[in-house]
């Protein structure tokens, strides 16, 4: 299902992001909370969150901030992932 | 070593005649130990050289594995996919998806880091699809058990069908069975990880019979990255262009399913092969440790205090071998001198020692820099300060890493610059390397001392607060907010090749491999030594000649006038001397140059004599005090005070004192902003392996330090 995000067609692109702008993203994670992917927005940077192993249905953990919030590392596949808060914003996650 | 047999002849004629020396690629993810096993396999026997259109160096090495088979290895820069995310890593698909490359691999080696063997072995099946002859060097197996990672190697073997070979690559064990594996005959894996979809078979075909491929994932690569291959001609780019579209080809979705494919299958292949017994994460040494280290107030004193340090030891520690080397050259020169005459004895002593003396003085610096940077780089903790600085440098259209080079650029632009390698994001690093020169570095120190004490009083306010002190730190300042002004007016004029990601491994803390800081100093130093010192010595020679000659008999008028003077003023022997320097700068080609622009340097309140100055300084900012010395006859060995007392004694044209503030103060800001650095141009052009940064620098700091200078000498006269 989020195959479709990946499209390069921008309409539904954009059509997903309203639909899960009410859903919970990684950015929205407090620290130790736990949680499991469900789909990646950006599609360029999914490609990239993918092959770092944050497929969706994955198990993932907020571990820290920066001092000054941003970026943020989280575990995914039992390695720390660091990442930006506008990158950690395109992980939505399973309610 | 078992290794799958499969009788089939596809890819294997490039396996079946083993050559005496074999090629073969070293790759893996970035801190899966591959720079480790480099080392271990070459020790110091490697070369750098480059990739054509990259900035990242192409390492290559030898190793010899039995006494009739030598390995030319060569390492690829790290990458956790064949698809590349910036240019740097493709380097990777222009090798090995070109087998008219010089270095086409016979044998692939993939390091793979065994506490984290999900992600790392996604690198590995799209290199087996490609069936490329494949090893796995399991790495860091020890790491893996102390995490209650355990691997059946036996059991991962066969589900792969490749030899797998356990290592520790930091303690060079398993190197020597690796070896042993390296001079067999391997096949491909004959069984690919991933299954293409059968839609895409007719594309593939038609692609496979153009380019005359026997792989059909190496076709579906073609189908994804033709528009980045170098090797392709523009009218196969633009066949491409048009089969992909007939098929619609949708390169993102693609991609996509075949990671979570290749995940899926990875999974499969682990379930039996990996056990994991893992204490929870949060107990982990790494998070403890980071704890401290990245908190918001200890995490940045650490920092502070670790910078001090780096900046202390290049600044004050560096000095004492950079003395000795000064001392070292001073002394060969004055032995030649003593010993031989003549114009060649002067090209080689003042041009071209002096010159290789302006080289090497350098060498502790980058020795020390480096250390400290390989040391930061090896425990990890470089991951960190990017981790802390990312939020406010990124802001500027810099990188968390920027801090490195620019703090080092107090010190010196040259292995500052140098630094800025470790900024993998090409956009970052180029505004990193072109704004860290702006830093002042030790070599203006010279220059702003000799002003400060000529312009400024020693006054001092609230009875601690020294007047010449503060000037001083007000031009450390300014350099600083030049610095990164400067950077952010670069993020807004240049294009990203690039996006800028921070997804990365969050490496944990290890100790650092002595042998890997060792080799990197070596590395830097050879660099900066033999690429960097040939433009330094050419043009320090280039200058000498201009200092050293005039036009016709120039010289000789400027002798007897200097010995006329002399008799009319009854001057001393050493005044007589220096009178006779003196004259003979002002009538040689690099005076006349000084005159030649004295109309474009008027406005700045310099005269021609300042202009010799500036054209002498071009390689290096401290020659102008030695200039101005010798331009007012003052001499070599005088110190900041005879030079004050000199230069204050010195009248314009109206009889008034020639060094007023105005052309104090405008001179310093002049050698805060100008380039008037060789080392550090020849620097940049290696390390952006072009000429055109060097002169996009030059331009821009030198007429941003003429808009200054002039602003200053105006304001203030």
């Amino acid at each position: 299902m989020f195959i479709n995000s990946l499209n390069k067609e921008r309409k539904q692109v954009q059509h997903m992001a309203e639909k899960h702008e009410e859903r919970k993203s990684v950015r929205d994670m407090k620290i130790g909370e736990r949680g499991v992917i469900c789909c990646l927005q950006d599609p360029e940077m999914g490609l990239k969150l993918l092959e770092m192993g944050c497929i969706p249905g994955t198990e993932i953990k907020m571990n820290s901030r920066a001092p000054l919030g941003d970026p943020i590392t989280i575990i995914v596949n039992n390695y720390t992932l660091s990442l930006r808060l506008d990158e950690a914003e395109t992980i939505l996650l399973k309610q | 070593m078992t290794v799958a047999t499969q009788p089939e002849i596809k890819p294997a004629e490039r396996t079946s005649a083993r050559p005496e020396e074999v090629k073969i690629a070293l790759i893996g993810n970035p801190n899966s130990g591959k720079t480790s096993l480099f080392n271990q396999l070459t020790g110091l026997n490697q070369k750098v050289g480059n990739f054509p259109g990259v900035t990242v160096d192409k390492k290559t090495g030898y190793s010899q594995l039995t006494p009739a088979i030598r390995a030319e290895i060569i390492d690829l820069p790290g990458t956790y996919s064949l698809y590349p995310k910036s240019l740097d890593e493709r380097v990777i698909t222009d090798l090995l998806y070109d087998p008219t490359s010089k270095h086409f691999p016979d044998l692939v080696i993939v390091t793979a880091d065994a506490s984290n063997l999900k992600r790392n072995l996604l690198l590995f099946t799209q290199l087996a699809d490609l069936q490329l002859p494949v090893v796995l060097a399991l790495n860091m197996v020890d790491v893996a058990e102390q995490e209650g990672v355990k691997i059946d190697v036996e059991l991962l073997q066969r589900e792969l069908g490749v030899p797998v070979i356990p290592m520790n690559a930091r303690k060079g064990v398993g190197v020597a069975a690796l070896k042993i594996v390296m001079t067999q005959q391997l096949n491909a894996v004959e069984r690919p990880f991933f299954t293409i979809p059968a839609d895409l078979q007719p594309l593939l075909q038609s692609i496979k019979s153009r380019f005359s491929l026997s792989n059909d994932y190496l076709a579906l690569q073609f189908a994804h990255q033709y528009k980045s291959l170098k090797f392709l001609k523009e009218e196969d780019l633009a066949w491409l262009g048009e089969q992909l579209e007939a098929a619609d080809f949708k390169s993102n979705a693609r991609q996509a399913d075949e990671t979570i494919a290749r995940y899926t299958r990875i999974n499969e292949l682990l379930l039996d092969a990996v056990r994991v017994e893992k204490a929870e994460k949060d107990e982990k040494f790494s998070n403890r440790l980071d704890q401290i280290l990245t908190h918001r107030v200890f995490g940045y004193l650490i920092f502070f205090a670790i910078l001090f340090l780096i900046f202390q030891a290049i600044f004050a520690w560096a000095s004492y071998p950079m003395d000795l080397i000064d001392g070292g050259i001073a002394a060969l020169n004055s032995l030649i001198q003593e010993n031989f005459s003549g114009p060649l004895v002067n090209l080689l002593t003042e041009g071209v020692i002096a010159g290789l003396g302006g080289v090497l003085v350098f060498v502790p610096q980058i020795a020390i820099l480096f250390a400290f940077i390989a040391i930061l780089e090896e425990t990890g903790y470089m991951a960190r300060v990017t981790f802390m600085m990312d939020k406010i440098m990124r802001k500027f259209g810099l990188n968390g890493k920027s801090v490195v080079p620019l703090i080092s650029g107090v010190a010196c632009a040259v292995p500052a610059v140098m630094s800025a390698r470790t900024i993998e994001n090409w956009k970052d690093r180029m505004i990193t390397i072109f704004v860290t020169p702006l830093m002042s570095c030790s070599a203006r120190i010279p220059v702003y001392t000799v002003l400060i004490a000529l312009v400024v009083p020693d006054k001092y306010y609230l009875g601690f607060l020294n007047l010449q002190g503060l000037v001083l730190m007000g031009l450390y300042l300014i350099g600083f907010l030049a610095a990164i002004f400067s950077a952010l007016l670069l993020k807004v004029i240049l294009k990203a090749r690039e996006r800028s990601y921070f997804i990365m491994e969050f490496p944990t803390y290890k100790m650092p491999r002595w042998k890997n800081v060792g080799i990197t100093i070596v590395e830097k130093v050879k660099a900066f030594v033999f690429e960097a010192g040939k433009v330094i010595v050419a043009i320090s020679v280039i200058l000498w000649v201009l200092a050293s000659y005039g036009p016709g008999d120039n010289f000789e008028q400027a002798e007897q006038r200097a010995l006329r003077e002399a008799k009319t003023e009854g001057l001393t022997e050493v005044q007589t001397e220096n009178r006779i320097a003196s004259h003979q700068l002002e009538s040689s080609y690099a005076g006349i140059v000084g005159r030649s622009i004295e109309p474009v340097i008027r406005p700045l309140g310099y005269d021609w004599k300042i202009g010799i100055a500036l054209l002498t300084s071009f390689a290096a900012r401290e020659v102008f005090v030695g200039t101005i010395s010798t331009i007012y006859s003052i001499g070599e060995e005088e110190n900041v005070t005879t030079i004050k007392e000199k230069l204050m004694a010195e009248k314009d044209a109206n009889g008034d004192p020639f060094f007023t503030p105005a052309r104090g103060f405008s001179l310093m800001i002049f050698y805060l902003f100008a380039m008037q650095c060789a080392s550090t141009l020849a620097i940049v052009r290696r390390e952006t392996k072009s000429w055109m940064w060097p002169a996009a620098q030059l331009v821009y700091m030198s007429g941003l330090a003429y808009v200054m200078a002039f602003i200053v000498f105006q304001l203030f006269s």
